[in-house]
């Protein structure tokens, strides 16, 4: 400590390290924080359902989408990132997962939302597995902190299933 | 800076700083504003900067007392240097006479 250069230097590496430890417990905070999301998707038509020319079966949905995920913002969360997926089981694969929606939502006020869309991604099944299937809706999450742990978690809602004809 | 200058300015980095760190978290985590915290914790780094860093007069308040040199003065050094001046020059001068 004897000179302006040594005097400097401490600070800075004391500074940035008792950061580091800031930083750390903000994420340990965010262990506080229980959520307890809710959401809810409405299939509310299908649009199309076809086979491709290789055979792989194709179908077009338009949903009602609802959902409040404000309890998952706290003082430390940036955005959280949310995707809506379908589930089924064929006989290859027993378990199939198809994005058909997502969105970023950067703010708590933009967390309670409603949205009417068609899937936005394809969903293509490998095969012709999808006449009659019954599937999930899976909505998914990755809450993405401003420093630390990302949290990820899902609801899964059962019931939905497919028309049992091409149209 | 004198040595408890040196001991004060690292104890007082060390307080201030983690004295900020606190206040900052506390104040961040209570509003919820991880901005607020960072911007205060800012704060704090750079006006424990400005105390502790500078060599500031109270930081040398303690001045070391060296002992007078009292034995140097009894016994001053001999100076050889007068003493190969002047046989230098009894040497030139022999010289120029033998010319």
């Amino acid at each position: 400590m004897h000179s302006f250069g040594y005097r400097a230097n401490a600070l800075v590496t004391f500074g940035v390290t008792i950061l580091a430890v800031m930083c750390a417990m903000a994420s340990i905070s965010d262990n506080l924080n229980i959520p307890s999301p809710t959401a809810h998707v409405q299939v509310m038509n299908v649009n199309w359902f076809q086979k491709q020319p290789n055979g792989n079966d194709e179908v077009s949905l338009t949903m009602n989408v609802s959902a409040d995920l404000q309890s998952m913002f706290t003082w430390n969360t940036k955005q959280v990132f949310v995707f809506l997926t379908a589930e089924y089981e064929t006989p290859q694969n027993s378990l199939n997962q198809v994005s058909l929606w997502d969105a970023i939502i950067p703010s708590k006020e933009r967390a309670k939302f409603w949205i009417h869309t068609t899937n936005k991604y394809r969903l293509t099944d490998q095969g012709s597995n999808l006449r009659g299937k019954e599937f999930n809706l899976t909505l998914h999450w990755h809450v993405m902190p401003k420093t630390g742990k990302m949290f990820a978690d899902k609801i899964v809602m059962t019931g939905y299933q497919l028309p049992e004809n091409y149209r | 800076m004198d040595w408890q200058g040196q001991k004060l300015a690292e104890q007082l980095m060390q307080i201030l700083l983690v004295g900020f760190a606190v206040i900052a978290f506390g104040i961040g985590y209570t509003i919820g504003s991880f901005q607020m915290m960072l911007l205060i914790y800012a704060g704090g780094v750079l006006l424990t900067t400005l105390i502790t860093v500078p060599n500031w007069p109270f930081f040398n308040r303690h001045p070391l007392k060296w002992l007078d040199p009292i034995e140097a003065e009894r016994h001053p050094k001999p100076q050889p240097s007068v003493v190969t001046a002047t046989s230098k020059k009894t040497k030139t001068s022999s010289k120029s006479h033998q010319k």
